[in-house]
């Protein structure tokens, strides 16, 4: 090759250098143009109305008296946390996640063994059937069961005459704890197809082989189970829970249509919502916000923390 | 492979119809409510003694009417522009994510988490303050944007996982088979992240569709109020009728929709939620 | 049809790893050019850099007289199988083959792309499957479905992106056959990227072995197998690869590990030239001693060593001595390894012995070498002190000689038939 020509090459070779910076450079700046707008929106959907919060929770402020707006500090945490209806909401609040994320891990992953397990010709139907519920508007749900139990419209009471305790008379919505379980079955019905979704993800990621091996070294059904499956699932069964835990903790829907928090039944969301939508206290209630979305961040915190739940990792993210 | 016989056949039909029981029987009986006459409400029975479409009569073209009908219009309209919005915004944001490698990558799918998780209660009352106080508070677009808020987090981590899944090197074969960059991406990419499309439009319409929260807390007439807070507004004919008949009609009138995309696209459903929840 | 020229390419990630670094080869219309190595050699890149997906950061790239390196894929009008075959899901095998011809609006008539489709399917026997979607076909149908999209179009070449390796053994070497008839048949240049030796050896006219994005040797196979450049080409081709073994020279004499060698005068001088030298023996340079005829005895030398195992095949045996190394070559030999992608060299010598030899493990044994074919290397450098160019060179005339009488006698049949 003769000198000339190498100088040529040698020129072109920085020219595509700073082209191919370019390109690099450009790819990031799309990825920014196709993602941005959609980063964007959810910053201000969310960060900023949180941000917002916690500024208006600082003042005493009500939409009923907007000129006496005024800086109080941090006095409307003080009221809430000394108020004992706070304490009892949470109280009520924790109950329920307790309770429906328990029963429906287990009945959440009973479904997902009968979705992966079932027979072709049948496995159809019953995925349809369980998204049914999946799919429904959470407020038709607790109707639905609202109905079925109001000691007017209900037919529960008849049915189950023979079970002590359960009479025509019984009137499940004016106790705490009967009131209660009716929500709970409410909020179990319509939200384990989602859990059981999660389980069967995870389900379907254990391998075959695994299972059959230990068929093969004698293990029994339940044997497999417990020693195979489930520590092969762990990872999403943890996501699972720690999702239906947060959405549980904001459980509002089905008190409000069933009790609207009346005989104790109030939870942390519809204490919030009687406060700043019902009765304009926007302070305090934008206290109450705050201190609810710290709630979810201290059992996203445990959770991550102390059972190491890799939602990234379970989540697709690599 | 094992084979099927007649006694697991049936213990497997056995599961199927208990499961299908648990799953259905709280519609059916709202169902059975929705057709059943004033008077006979307090049968005490599941069933009706005779069905009646008394209650759809009267949210359809009798009393209610105008309150049934202006939901429903506000319901779909803003779900719907709620979820083409949140499928756009999503499927640039998820094509982003799986495609291009840019920074900031990993902190949209933690924000797209974070926000899912985000207490919704949390930010209604804000909102409310700052939406009355712009005037966006009682209007559709007042709705559409925090729906953003639940829609656009899991249509992001759908769509992403759905995207990684495509072989991308079809863009780069049909490029060298003498495609141009966008014949490529039209012939060989659009007919496979369709259905991926589609799928979490599904998931996300059910979930504005679901909304209660925003619904109740965002408007006050029937210029934006959707169906579900419609519903705990509904009143009686008059005063003294309980509006239980009417509730349960309207409630399937709204369930309708769910159940034909669940009956239509059970298997994208839930390969959809399936593949959001574990790495894609 | 179409010569392809690479100059001086370079590949350069953001990180300024160097994907492929002054690459240079000429391809002769016709010919069929294989790129080997180890897996992360460059070899992919450099395909890819070829048709056109990824960039070339500097040297240039000719199609004929043309520069194409600014050219988009579609421009080059080069016809490419990918490793996964890039099967359209959603289309029939009939429109999988048609999409090249579908893109080329207006150029192809309706019944010019049923007919071009049509001849295309026969030839690959793909004609019973047109209708099918790739996912109901099997491994072996979708590689044809692949091949179709690429022989349908008239492309100025075909580029092969380790097309055989998602297929079992057997089926693999039915494939390699296939390949090879159909591009004598068509004489279309084509470039073939693969990790396989024995697709490499049996489907080549040329063979280009890359490392580390550094293309070490271009030769025909015999040329690679029997004058290699280096130790990193000696030591890749052939299975079971070539021995080094660490040598001294004293007089005509090498001393090694598995004892002393006498050697031909020509290569004793080349080895004395270092203080120490590997010695690269392929396996089938050893024979049981006993079973060595007396005229082909004088060609080589006997001596005595003590195999730990054998294993019999049937059609031969192979015998494995092993030995201590010294501790400098021994880095080597594990840098080495490395490079040949090996978890490890094992310190041990593989003999090829007949099938009928009595040479059992454990027992000594008398082996006799031919010292005839025997190389030296440098192990500073890697070089071969001892590669006859010219013989090498003589080899891969003979290759190209043979590719030129083949294609013709293709096109002669083809012509017979037609």
């Amino acid at each position: 090759m003769s000198a000339p020509v190498d100088t040529r090459t040698g020129r072109r070779r920085r020219e595509t250098g700073v082209v191919l910076s370019e390109r690099r450079r450009s790819e990031r700046r799309l990825g920014w143009w196709l993602a941005g707008p959609a980063f964007v929106v959810m910053l201000l959907v969310t960060l900023y109305p949180i941000l917002q919060a916690v500024w208006d929770s600082l003042f005493n402020f009500r939409l009923t008296a907007p000129g006496d707006k005024s800086f109080i500090g941090l006095k409307n945490y003080g009221v809430i946390l000394t108020d004992s209806l706070f304490w009892r909401d949470l109280g009520v609040t924790s109950l329920i996640t307790v309770i429906t994320v328990v029963v429906e891990l287990v009945l959440g992953f009973a479904l997902a063994l009968v979705m992966h397990k079932a027979l072709k010709s049948l496995r159809g139907f019953v995925r349809t059937a369980i998204l049914v519920p999946y799919g429904i508007i959470t407020v038709v749900s607790a109707f639905a069961w609202f109905y079925a139990f109001d000691i007017n419209s209900g037919f529960v009471n008849n049915w189950f005459d023979w079970v002590p305790g359960i009479g025509p008379d019984l009137n499940w919505f004016a106790d705490t704890w009967t009131s209660l379980s009716v929500i709970m079955a409410s909020e179990i019905w319509k939200t384990t197809p989602f859990i059981s979704l999660l389980l069967l993800a995870g389900l379907a990621q254990v391998p075959d082989e695994l299972t059959e091996a230990a068929e093969v070294d004698g293990a029994t059904w339940w044997q497999r189970m417990q020693r195979v499956i489930l520590p092969n699932m762990k990872a999403a069964i943890m996501v699972a829970v720690l999702f239906r835990a947060l959405d549980a903790f904001r459980i509002f829907d089905n008190v409000f249509i069933m009790t609207n928090g009346a005989y104790g039944t109030e939870v942390l969301s519809l204490l919030a919502y009687r406060t700043s939508i019902g009765r304009l206290e926007i302070g305090l209630g934008s206290a109450i916000s705050v201190l609810l979305f710290l709630c979810v961040l201290i059992i996203c915190f445990v959770a991550i923390k102390l059972f190491k739940v890799d939602l990234a990792g379970a989540q697709g993210g690599k | 492979m094992k084979k099927t016989t007649a006694k697991t056949r049936i213990i497997w039909i056995v599961i199927t119809i208990v499961v299908a029981v648990y799953a259905l029987f709280p519609v059916f009986s709202i169902l059975a409510t929705s057709f059943k006459e004033p008077s006979d409400l307090s049968n005490g029975k599941l069933l009706p003694t005779s069905w009646s479409g008394v209650n759809y009569e009267q949210i359809l073209v009798g009393d209610a009417q105008e309150l049934f009908l202006t939901s429903l219009r506000n319901s779909i309209g803003i779900t719907l522009i709620a979820t083409a919005i949140a499928v756009v915004l999503a499927t640039l944001c998820a094509y982003a994510i799986a495609r291009l490698d840019f920074p900031g990558k990993k902190l949209v799918l933690t924000t797209a988490l974070a926000v899912s998780i985000f207490p919704v209660i949390s930010i209604v009352t804000p909102l409310f303050n700052v939406w009355r106080t712009i005037g966006l508070y009682d209007t559709w677009l007042g709705l559409i944007i925090p729906y953003l808020s639940l829609t656009l987090p899991i249509s992001i981590w759908t769509l992403a996982a759905f995207f990684r899944q495509i072989p991308w090197e079809l863009e780069q074969a049909a490029q060298v088979d003498g495609a141009t960059a966008w014949q490529a991406f039209r012939k060989a990419i659009v007919p496979l992240a369709a259905p991926g499309v589609f799928t979490t439009a599904i998931i996300a319409f059910f979930i504005a569709w679901n909304d209660f929260v925003y619904g109740i807390s965002l408007t006050s007439t029937e210029a934006a109020r959707p169906v579900p807070a419609a519903l705990a507004f509904f009143t009686g004919a008059s005063q003294f009728e309980s509006p239980t008949g009417a509730i349960s009609a309207a409630a399937i009138i709204v369930t309708i929709p769910v159940v034909l995309l669940v009956l239509g696209f059970q298997r994208q459903i839930v390969s959809g939620l399936t593949q959001g929840a574990v790495k894609g | 049809m179409a010569s392809i020229s690479l100059k001086n390419l370079v590949k350069k990630y953001d990180d300024g790893f160097p994907a492929v670094n002054d690459v240079s080869i000429d391809i002769a219309d016709g010919e069929f050019v294989i790129l080997v190595g180890p897996s992360g050699c460059g070899k992919s890149t450099l395909l890819r850099m070829i048709v056109g997906l990824e960039d070339i950061t500097s040297g240039d790239l000719y199609i004929d007289e043309t520069r194409v390196n600014d050219k988009a894929p579609r421009d080059r009008n080069l016809a490419m199988v990918f490793q996964n075959y890039a099967l359209y899901p959603h289309l029939t095998v009939f429109e999988n083959i048609a999409f090249p011809l579908r893109l080329a609006k207006g150029k192809f008539s309706e019944d010019d792309v049923q007919q071009r489709v049509r001849t295309a399917a026969t030839t690959l026997e793909l004609t019973d499957h047109l209708d099918r979607k790739p996912g109901n076909l099997s491994g072996g149908q979708r590689q044809r479905v692949a091949m179709g999209r690429a022989i349908v179009r008239q492309a100025d070449a075909f580029l092969f992106d380790e097309p055989l390796s998602n297929l079992d053994a057997k089926l693999r070497g039915q494939m390699r056959a296939e390949i090879s008839q159909m591009q004598r048949r068509l004489g279309t240049t084509s470039v073939y990227v693969t990790h396989d030796q024995t697709e490499a050896m049996t489907l080549g006219d040329r063979v280009a072995v890359l490392k580390k994005g550094e293309l070490q040797q271009i030769a025909s196979p015999r040329e690679l197998y029997e004058q290699p450049v280096n130790l990193f080409v000696a030591g890749f081709i052939g299975s079971p690869s070539m021995n080094f073994l660490p040598a001294t020279a004293e007089g005509n004499i090498l001393k090694t590990p598995i004892g002393d060698i006498a050697v031909p005068e020509a290569l004793a001088t080349q080895a004395a030239s270092k203080d120490i030298v590997l010695l690269g023996i392929r396996p089938e340079y050893f024979e049981d001693a006993s079973l060595v005829e007396e005229s082909k005895l004088v060609h080589g030398t006997v001596f005595t060593a003590e195999p730990s195992h054998t294993e019999w095949l049937g059609n031969e045996q192979y015998g494995y001595i092993h030995f201590e190394p010294a501790p400098e070559v021994k880095d080597l030999l594990d840098g080495l390894a490395r490079d040949l992608d090996a978890d490890e060299l094992r310190p041990q010598v593989v003999v090829t012995l007949d099938a009928a030899s009595r040479i059992r493990g454990g027992r000594a044994a008398e082996l006799w070498l031919d010292t005839r074919r025997l190389h030296v290397f440098d192990p500073a450098t890697g070089e071969n002190l001892t590669r006859d160019a010219a013989a090498g060179a003589a080899l891969t005339e003979d290759a190209n000689r043979e590719r030129a009488e083949e294609i013709e006698r293709a096109g002669r049949e083809a012509a017979e038939a037609g």
